[in-house]
């Protein structure tokens, strides 16, 4: 369903232009629960942003259910099926959570209908529906907010980027089922940035990124034993050699 | 009804819409001015509209322990050409809680400049509460310029209490607000004011609020957006002329070729006056509209909607 060919991404800094992503090939297939993980840095959000299409590649090719978007915008490619979940969401003054979910539906939303979406996330959903998306909101509550959104588009394709982060020990089960009954009610793919083992035990596969390349990619029950109880899920020394 | 000689038509029953929110006659006390005179006008038993003598506005008069009552005193100018200014002053009595809508709105179809400038003077009584709503509005294609130049001049007795809501969304060509407030003891002013400007706009608000009484405190906040070649100017004064509380902020999001001007000056007149000032000028984050595009909007969709939020 989704295709990276050859993916290169390169910025600019100080030091001239740094790769970010190198030459990076990954498949994505119809109704995959697929988990992304590896160290810090190691290019994972970058990878999100590309699929999304808020960067665009260097050089290669990004297919879409056949369809090459390579050159398509944020738009088109989230028309097209295509969600995104921020690793750090944006804060709106005066937009109010209401409207964020009902412009994520594209319908004119009942409160009791967008109230669901909430209530999915764990979020007391008469107690935020009118909270406004600005600073007052806390880390957490932003975060679910975030995901909200893109349960509320149901797409055929969902990128969550660390979902997890910042979210309560109490409501994380919450959210692993979420996840699962995302997959078990879209045939659709889901595609999570994950650093916890429990998002990665629920996952049909497993892509570790490390310096803008895939070192390992497989099963779960192929890739789990491989990382975990080894240095290689997060190697400390990798990141500050750089 | 039916002793004034002007009639509302179907355009100034819209405008009447922008400005009052009103779609009929609204209830309690109004006075409805048109194209320079008194259209309709209805008095309660607690709240009494009269006409100055030399004809140059009117006097509302609200009887000390009103409670729940609200007064609708709308102007709207749909003739080319029209240029008045009209004196409207409000006696809020002791312990009275009540809410007050005024607003104007112009439709200017031909090619004179119209212009309305109203001078509302509040006196607010002892310990009285009032909401006071503002919309201004402007359409018509005409070339004709419309110009509001609003003064609004408070004073505020011992204990009370104002909440001014102060809008400019469209249409309006010129404007000049002024905002004087002088506040006795214990007396707390908030003013939220709203202004979108385009197009050759040009809008102006000055606020002075003078805090004169003990443990006066206010709190001005205007939310502003600037788009294509217009100007705006938002000037803050504060005095603290005693132990008081005053806290004033802009916020503008400017985009295209506007410009925006803040002015803050806090003057601390005694050593327990506590003053603030925030001004943040700035265009619409850039991660704002990106993440509104992942949810599908255009650029321009997510644009008016981050506008819109804001302003809200
Ligand atoms: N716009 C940019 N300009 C310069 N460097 C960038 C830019 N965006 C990302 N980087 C760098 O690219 C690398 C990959 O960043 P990325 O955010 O993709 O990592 P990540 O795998 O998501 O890390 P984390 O697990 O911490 O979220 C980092 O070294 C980062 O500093
Ligand atoms: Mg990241």
């Amino acid at each position: 369903m989704l295709t990276l060919e050859n993916i290169s991404f390169d910025v600019k800094g100080e030091g001239g232009e740094k790769e970010i992503i190198k030459n990076l090939s990954l498949t994505i297939d119809e109704g995959k629960f697929v988990v992304i993980t590896g160290p810090n840095g190691g290019g994972k959000s970058t990878l999100a942003k590309l699929i999304a299409g808020i960067y665009k590649p260097t050089s290669g090719r990004i297919l879409f259910n056949e369809t090459d978007i390579t050159e398509a915008g944020i738009t088109e490619r989230a028309n097209m099926g295509i969600s995104f979940a921020f690793q750090q969401p944006v804060r709106f003054k005066g937009v109010q959570v209401l409207d964020l979910i009902r412009l994520a539906a594209k319908k004119k939303l009942s409160a009791a209908d967008a109230c669901q979406y909430l209530s999915e996330v764990g979020l007391c959903a008469k107690d935020y529906i009118n909270r406004e998306v600005n600073g007052s909101l806390s880390g957490g509550e932003l975060k679910r907010i975030e995901i909200a959104t893109v349960l509320a588009r149901n797409t055929q394709l969902s990128v969550f980027d660390e979902p997890e982060a910042g979210i309560d020990l109490w409501s994380f089960q919450n959210l692993i089922q979420v996840f699962e009954r995302m997959r078990e009610s879209t045939n659709g793919s889901i595609l999570i940035i994950s650093h916890q083992e429990r998002i990665l035990n629920i996952a049909d596969e497993i892509v570790v990124i490390a310096d803008g390349q895939i070192t390992k990619k497989g099963s779960r029950d192929e890739i789990m034993p491989q990382i975990m109880g080894t240095a290689s899920a997060v190697d400390a020394c990798s990141v500050l050699n750089r | 009804m039916g002793q004034f000689d002007q009639k509302i038509d179907a355009i100034q029953m819209r405008i009447l819409e922008e400005v009052a929110g009103l779609h009929e006659v609204p209830e309690g006390a109004y006075n409805i001015r048109a194209n320079g005179k008194t259209a309709e006008r209805s008095t309660t038993a607690n709240i009494d509209i009269v006409s100055k003598e030399d004809g140059s506005g009117i006097d509302i008069k609200i009887r000390p322990f009103t409670k729940h009552e609200s007064v609708h005193i709308p102007v709207v100018l749909s003739e080319s050409g029209l240029t008045e200014t009209v004196y409207n002053d409000f006696y809020i009595g002791e312990g009275s809680d009540v809410v007050i809508v005024a607003g104007c709105g112009i439709h200017n179809c031909g090619d004179q400049k119209s212009e309305h400038d109203g001078i509302h003077r509040f006196f607010v009584g002892k310990n009285a509460k009032v909401k006071y709503v503002e919309k201004h509005y402007g359409e018509g294609d005409g070339k004709g310029q419309r110009i509001l130049n609003p003064v609004t001049e408070v004073t505020m007795e011992e204990g009370s209490y104002m909440e001014m809501e102060m809008v400019q969304i469209k249409g309006v060509d010129s404007t000049k607000r002024t905002t004087v407030a002088d506040l006795d003891k214990n007396a707390k002013l908030i003013v939220r004011e709203r202004l979108l400007t385009h197009g050759s706009q040009d809008a102006e608000s000055s606020f002075v609020v003078n805090l004169n009484g003990e443990d006066a405190s206010a709190d001005v906040v205007s939310r502003s957006v600037a788009k294509e070649h217009s100007h705006q100017k938002f000037v803050s004064q504060i005095n603290g002329n005693t132990r008081c509380a005053g806290h004033t902020e802009c916020d503008a999001i400017i985009m295209d070729d506007a410009k925006i001007v803040a002015v803050p000056e806090l003057t601390a007149n005694d050593v327990d006056a506590a003053l603030i000032h925030e001004a943040a000028i700035g265009k619409i984050a850039g991660e704002q509209i990106i993440k509104l595009m992942t949810l599908g909007l255009t650029e321009e969709e997510a644009e008016a909607q981050i506008v819109n939020g804001f302003l809200k």
